[in-house]
């Protein structure tokens, strides 16, 4: 089959010769793929800043397919099911799941206790083959695969798998108040979306702080936000402050995590040296700029082992820290009803669509955001064989 | 001496020992007067409804066929129910990762080794692939015509700078081995 190839960092392959899926539980499904996005988080495994990503494996954690093959144990999907599969990979029976965290399940992933279960994400997601493939294999297929419901835009139902509840959870977890100013670092997918999402909360302000132009326009027309280059400041957290009667957000979102830019010394030691996970400029700004006993929302992947942040400030300021992964087979009902309802039309982020043979090309243009990439789309040469 | 806690931690079991203290609690002055349920700042994400503290005994899927090698985490007993079967460690590479998983998630080892292993994973990838007959393209596999497309002026300079500084690398080089070559003569 046709799936994507990681052959090191910078380097991946639309490769024609991988082996299919197989079946390897009796709760396992075989998809074939139908829709695939790629995620900013993809590219920190590209960039090679992610701990035992492996040549050879397959990336993608955000697609849709048509129910090809199901094992012995599976009793609600069947066959020719077009499911939308959400990014984590979770039992549905362990203490985590029982309480809804299902991005923190605890028999998922062998590979690393601190990480859940995840498509396509390193052996520190979990060793998951993704789905940047024609087919690929869905463990616990009963739990988190969900039928997409009649009507939706197909391209809406594959940004359902991640970055849609990525960008609702991290306005959610910031517990915005009705009239609070909220920061978002970062115009990416997740930032724009976590910026649309603040208002759902209540928000009185929304800012988005980003350095690329085309996306700072993007944050005003669908996030509705302030947007602001921090290239055009002398200190961003000083403006930020100052924007804010001199107090600071009352809840700041770092929607950006380990590619940040920004700062010299965070780029030498982080992405030059990997003294530490990445460059966590975001981070820093945001934990700054709060007010005293604000909100610090983190929905930005950072990798292990460790990060240079200012914890004392966030000791001094008494700021509550939330963070996690999204936790999607939650949050899905919800989410389906705001974009069934027309309150959201996420697709619009969505800017390129490719054939899955051009994902080098995709993860190049995407990475050195060439030709005003927002979010890219992959669409595999058997994806539109039939429809469920 | 440093193992003598770990040694005995077949009696200090989390749930034994809770479940002992909550049994004696009218000896603990105080206990659980100031409890507030509504004190949970993992609400929404979280729906706390005490799996956490039944956790000995839930109920767990299958476990997958261990039909190949699977690295797992020393911070767990052993592999999770289901689990990925792609690229198992193989080479150097492989051997590499076999000692990070020695060591926890919260050591600088684990994580530093890992990384190393990936980059000698990216060097036997492409030693794999000339053994296999497949020349690397990097003109597609790196983007770069993606690049072309749409930042031609940009690859260019890039390309123009790259090119510089090797050409003066390698004169540098030339000029010490020169200089080298003419001392060893006198």
């Amino acid at each position: 089959m046709l799936a994507m190839n990681f052959r090191g960092p910078f380097q991946i392959r639309a490769d024609r010769n991988r082996p299919e899926p197989e079946i390897k539980h009796p709760n396992d499904a075989i998809v074939r793929v139908t829709r695939s996005l790629i995620c900013g988080s993809d590219l920190h495994l590209y960039h090679g800043l992610v701990p035992d990503t492996r040549v050879g494996m397959t990336f993608g954690h955000e697609f849709t397919g048509v129910v090809e093959e199901v094992g012995s144990g599976v009793q609600k999907l069947k066959v020719g099911d077009h499911v939308l599969v959400p990014f984590n990979i979770a039992c549905g029976s362990c203490p985590h799941c029982k309480q809804e965290l299902y991005g923190n399940c605890h028999e998922s992933n062998p590979e690393a206790t601190a990480v859940g279960g995840f498509f396509g994400y390193a052996h520190t997601g979990g060793g998951y083959d993704g789905g940047q493939a024609e087919y690929v294999r869905v463990p616990y297929a009963d739990v988190s695969p969900t039928k997409i419901p009649e009507g939706m835009d197909l391209e809406n139902a594959v940004l359902l798998t991640d970055v849609v509840p990525t960008g609702y959870q991290a306005a959610e977890q910031a517990g915005i108040q009705k009239g609070d100013t909220v920061v978002v670092f970062g115009a990416g997918p997740v930032g724009l979306l976590a910026a649309r999402f603040a208002w759902f909360f209540g928000a009185g302000r929304v800012i988005v702080i980003d350095h690329l132009e085309y996306r700072l326009e993007f944050a005003r027309k669908f996030s509705l936000a302030e947007a602001y280059n921090f290239k055009e400041m002398n200190d961003p957290v000083l403006f930020l402050k100052k924007a804010t009667d001199w107090f600071g957000a009352d809840v700041c979102i770092d929607a950006v995590g380990c590619d940040a830019t920004g700062s010299a010394l965070q780029n030498i030691t982080g992405k030059g040296l990997l003294l530490q996970a990445g460059n966590a400029t975001a981070l820093h700004w945001a934990i700054n700029s709060l007010k005293k006993g604000g909100i610090l929302s983190i929905i930005g992947v950072y990798g292990p082992p460790w990060n240079l942040v200012s914890v004392g400030s966030l000791m001094n300021k008494g700021i509550t820290v939330r963070a996690n992964q999204a936790s999607v087979k939650r949050l899905l009902p919800k989410m389906i009803d705001h974009i069934m309802s027309g309150r959201i039309n996420p697709k619009e982020i969505i800017t390129h669509r490719l054939p899955l043979e051009e994902v080098p090309d995709a993860y190049r243009m995407f990475s050195k955001k060439l030709d005003n990439m927002i979010k890219p789309l992959l669409i595999p040469p058997r994806a539109n064989a039939s429809f469920a | 001496m440093k193992n003598a806690l770990e040694n005995r931690i077949e009696a200090l079991q989390d749930r034994i020992i809770a479940q002992r203290n909550m049994e004696r609690a009218d000896e603990i002055p105080g206990w659980g007067m100031d409890a507030d349920p509504e004190n949970d700042p993992t609400y929404p994400m979280k729906h706390s409804n005490g799996a956490d503290h039944q956790r000995l005994n839930y109920e767990k899927a299958p476990q997958q066929p261990l039909d190949m090698e699977i690295l797992h985490s020393i911070e767990r007993p052993g592999v999770t129910r289901v689990f990925g079967t792609s690229t198992p460690p193989s080479g150097l590479s492989g051997a590499i990762r076999r000692y990070a998983y020695k060591y926890s998630e919260a050591t600088a080892t684990h994580w530093m080794s890992l990384i190393l292993a990936d980059r000698v994973n990216a060097v036997e990838g492409k030693l794999d692939d000339l053994r296999r007959g497949v020349l690397p393209n990097p003109w597609v596999e790196r983007g770069w015509r993606a690049e072309w497309k749409h930042n031609r002026s940009g690859f260019i300079q890039n390309v123009a700078t790259t090119a510089l500084l090797l050409t003066a690398g390698i004169m540098l080089m030339k000029r010490k081995n020169r200089r080298k070559q003419l001392l060893s003569k006198r």
